[in-house]
């Protein structure tokens, strides 16, 4: 029950894009069309979740056994640029069809402050290593989620008549206002859900 | 010559180039901690100092920094001083950097530094990357505290925590909330572009 809890509060309730506003620039960047928002958006997931399993680890592990913990910004950002690295070359050298379909945006995540905010939020509020994957997953497929629900909105804005001054980012922001009050309907749902038990 | 386009590289990051709006970098924070007009200034300030250093630096090492790693070492570079600034708040500001939580050390990947070192700094002297870091700083402060005014004078009430219209102001709630800060900055950039454009025209 916890876990269902945890579950729908990273995907739905907490939205890391529309509620928690992390990782804005690649939501205005690459939401113009549905193919490649949704190969982002598995790079996004596989990254994220990746990261924050081995940035807790370093967390608990190296950072507090050495008592270096003011040295977690440098370290996790290190940390993740590699792995996103190690990931492209692995991807290339071994499963290129999925290198095809995510590679050219794995360097763009690296500076995707979903990434970072996801491993930082993971040992802010204190998860234990199971739930730290699973927060992130969660919160990984939440940004997926949004991000395809945009591009799906933003392919029609190209027939649509929109003022010359609002084009471009100004629309897909005002769209992402009024997608982040439908997400903010499931607030309460969660406390809802943990007074049932 | 040369004192005039030093002059140009400062004042470009203040209109021509304004983060976030016209250099559509660094959203996150914009969205995020515009709640209240000190946070948009604290957070303008913290950039400010990060993007200055993080140009000096990086601008002096320009010619020791191999090609093939330069993102790594800006991202070094960039790093060391949000920690400096992470450190720094903790220490003396500490409700402010309670209020900005997990933004501080997202500096880091706000592209705007790393976007700065990559695009200007690594290329042009001291003197002028400093200038280039100045400008777009006091750019992006200056966005985030019109940004940040708007949706506290309207979600609370208030300016700078002072209150505005006494006591029967009915708080238009929505501003201080996540898609308020998504419309609030929609529209800002929208009357940008439509200022933008009557002033070229």
């Amino acid at each position: 029950m916890a876990m269902l809890i945890l579950i729908i509060n990273a995907v739905l309730v907490q939205n890391i894009l529309l509620a928690q506003y992390l990782g804005n620039c690649p939501f205005c960047g690459v939401s113009k069309k549905l193919d490649t928002a949704s190969s982002m958006g598995f790079a996004v997931v596989f990254v994220i979740t990746l990261a924050s399993a081995i940035t807790w680890c370093v967390q608990y592990y190296i950072l507090e056994k050495l008592g270096m913990t003011y040295l977690q910004t440098m370290v996790f950002i290190l940390v993740i640029a590699g792995l996103v690295q190690f990931v492209e070359l692995f991807l290339k050298k071994l499963v290129p069809p999925m290198y095809r379909a995510m590679g050219i945006y794995l360097p763009l995540i690296t500076t995707n402050c979903a990434v970072l905010g996801v491993a930082i939020l993971v040992i802010k509020k204190q998860f234990t290593f199971m739930e730290s994957v699973v927060f992130a997953f969660c919160s990984a497929a939440g940004f997926m989620l949004a991000l395809v629900l945009m591009a799906g909105l933003r392919q029609r804005f190209e027939i649509s008549p929109i003022p010359k001054a609002l084009q471009g980012t100004a629309i897909t922001l005002l769209t992402a206002g009024l997608m982040a009050l439908a997400f903010f309907g499931f607030v309460g749902v969660d406390s809802a859900l943990a007074a049932l038990k | 010559m040369a004192a005039m386009s030093l002059r140009q590289e400062f004042v470009k990051g203040l209109w021509k180039e304004i983060p976030p709006f016209r250099l559509v970098l660094g959203l996150c924070p914009a969205l995020a901690i515009t709640k209240t007009v000190d946070n948009g200034i604290g957070m303008g300030a913290a950039v400010i100092f990060v993007l200055v250093c993080s140009n000096i630096l990086i601008s002096a090492l320009r010619n020791l920094i191999p090609k093939e790693v330069r993102i790594a070492c800006f991202i070094c570079v960039v790093a060391t001083f949000v920690i400096i600034v992470e450190l720094t708040m903790q220490a003396f500001f500490y409700s402010l950097y309670q209020k900005l939580g997990i933004f501080i050390p997202l500096i880091v990947v706000n592209c705007i530094p790393l976007g700065r070192a990559e695009a200007f700094a690594s290329k042009y002297g001291v003197v002028y990357s400093a200038a280039d870091g100045l400008g777009m700083g006091i750019g992006y402060a200056m966005s985030l505290t019109v940004l940040s005014a708007v949706r506290e004078i309207l979600g609370y009430g208030t300016f700078a925590g002072i209150s505005l219209f006494g006591s029967d102001f009915e708080p238009f709630t929505f501003m201080v909330e996540a898609p308020g800060a998504f419309v609030c900055l929609g529209l800002l950039l929208g009357i940008m572009n439509a200022v933008g454009r009557r002033a070229k025209a």
